[in-house]
């Protein structure tokens, strides 16, 4: 029984342990502003995160819209109000999924390969090594991977929501034949800019900071070793689409619940 | 060369974000800031406002010329205050405009008909709509209540 409580009061301390040093290492490499010289670090930590996950951003998205499209079609055709596809599809898509997704789907295309990465310099004792030559490895590794994280999602999201309602159109107007122009005007009529596209553009920026954080600092905080490394890539992604999808659900009650 | 194509593709990516964002509020918002349209609002008393919400629009001839933005209700004389914000200038709607609570589409949206009247005096910034001419929510169950006890006087 002592021993089951000192387990589970190490396991507390050494999570709390670890939240804080997350905080101080996020606080660090967030503070000093980036120089010139960390311009051309982030421009090619902005090609990884960034340019190459468009890619998976774009299938998906248009995947998605495409599905969504279908089912609020056959859904609200048996009710004869195929004129709200267009804006159901895009309220669905910019207040939740276009958000939730594109960081889901970031945590596992670009955290991850964050976390590998930072976890093998580690494992290698690049950091060490360059702790050694005076240079700071958050400033020069942390930094510009978190401060590329938080530029690239909410441009991915926009790209996601733009392609999603493409495919969306795709699906209801070309090939089920909805009309085009109560498709458009019933878009226009309830999408808000601050309160849809603007709201959405926030959780992304906050689902950003907080993916990019989780992949970064597991990465940093490995277990130098090739199991540790791996454990520390599942650990990113595992725990990046539970904390979104948690933030979400309390991101949406603060800004759109009413109590 | 390596940098070069970094350059190159990033600042792709950057601009093709800033073109969804723009794209976002243009085309799918239609950019929709109801604040600073300029536009003045009016007032309407209302029987009964069942279905009306908070950016309903407001309607003249089937052009939309102003949103809901409150709904109140008169706790004493029992009946609900709709507030309207209406495009444009005001000097546009005449002094006995009338409103009525009409329903669009199958889904059952309500929203506010105005109904232009003919006199010269106009309505200023704040005014509120005659009592006379105005029309609440049509409800189907006040209604069928009523054809009931009216065939069963009869």
């Amino acid at each position: 029984m002592i021993r089951f409580m000192r387990s589970v009061g190490a396991q507390a301390l050494e999570r709390l342990a670890s939240l804080g040093r997350a905080t101080v290492m996020w606080g660090t490499a967030m503070w000093g502003l980036p120089g010139p010289g960390d311009f051309t670090l982030m421009l090619k930590q902005i090609y990884h995160v960034g340019v190459l996950s468009l890619i998976i951003i774009v299938l998906s998205a248009f995947s998605i819209g495409a599905v969504i499209a279908l089912q609020f079609h056959t859904q609200l055709s048996r009710f004869g109000a195929e004129d709200a596809v267009g804006l159901g599809l895009a309220l669905t898509l910019l207040r939740e999924l276009g958000p939730v997704v594109t960081a889901l789907l970031f945590a596992g295309r670009a955290g991850s390969a964050i976390t590998a990465e930072i976890g093998l310099m580690k494992a290698t004792e690049q950091l060490s090594s360059m702790e050694m030559m005076g240079v700071d490895p958050l400033h020069r590794i942390v930094a510009p991977r978190l401060w590329a994280g938080i530029i690239s999602m909410p441009l991915l999201t926009a790209v996601f929501n733009v392609v999603a309602i493409y495919g969306g159109v795709i699906v209801a107007v070309e090939w089920l034949g909805s009309d085009p122009g109560a498709f458009w005007s019933g878009m226009r009529d309830a999408v808000e800019l601050w309160e849809d596209v603007g709201k959405g553009m926030l959780k992304s920026v906050a689902f950003a900071v907080v993916v990019t954080w989780i992949a970064v600092f597991q990465g940093y905080d490995t277990e130098p070793t090739a199991e540790g490394i791996g454990l520390a890539t599942t650990r990113t992604v595992v725990i990046s689409s539970v904390v979104v999808l948690a933030m979400d659900f309390l991101l949406t009650l603060s800004m759109y619940g009413d109590f | 060369m390596q940098m070069r194509t970094i350059e190159i593709s990033v600042g792709a990516f950057v601009l093709a974000g800033m073109l969804a964002l723009v794209f976002l509020a243009v085309k799918v918002s239609g950019i929709s800031l109801s604040e600073d349209r300029g536009g003045y609002i009016i007032k309407a008393r209302f029987d009964d406002v069942s279905g009306l919400r908070l950016r309903s629009k407001v309607t003249m001839a089937g052009v939309t010329i102003g949103r809901v933005s409150g709904i109140d209700v008169d706790m004493l004389r029992g009946d609900a205050e709709v507030t309207m914000e209406i495009d444009g200038e005001e000097g546009g709607l005449t002094l006995d405009t009338g409103a009525k609570i009409l329903t669009e589409g199958v889904l059952g949206a309500r929203y506010v008909s105005l109904v232009p009247g003919a006199d010269p005096d106009t309505l200023r910034d704040g005014d509120y709509i005659l009592d006379e001419f105005t029309q609440g929510a049509f409800v189907l169950e006040n209604l069928i209540g009523d054809i009931v006890t009216r065939l069963g006087a009869s």
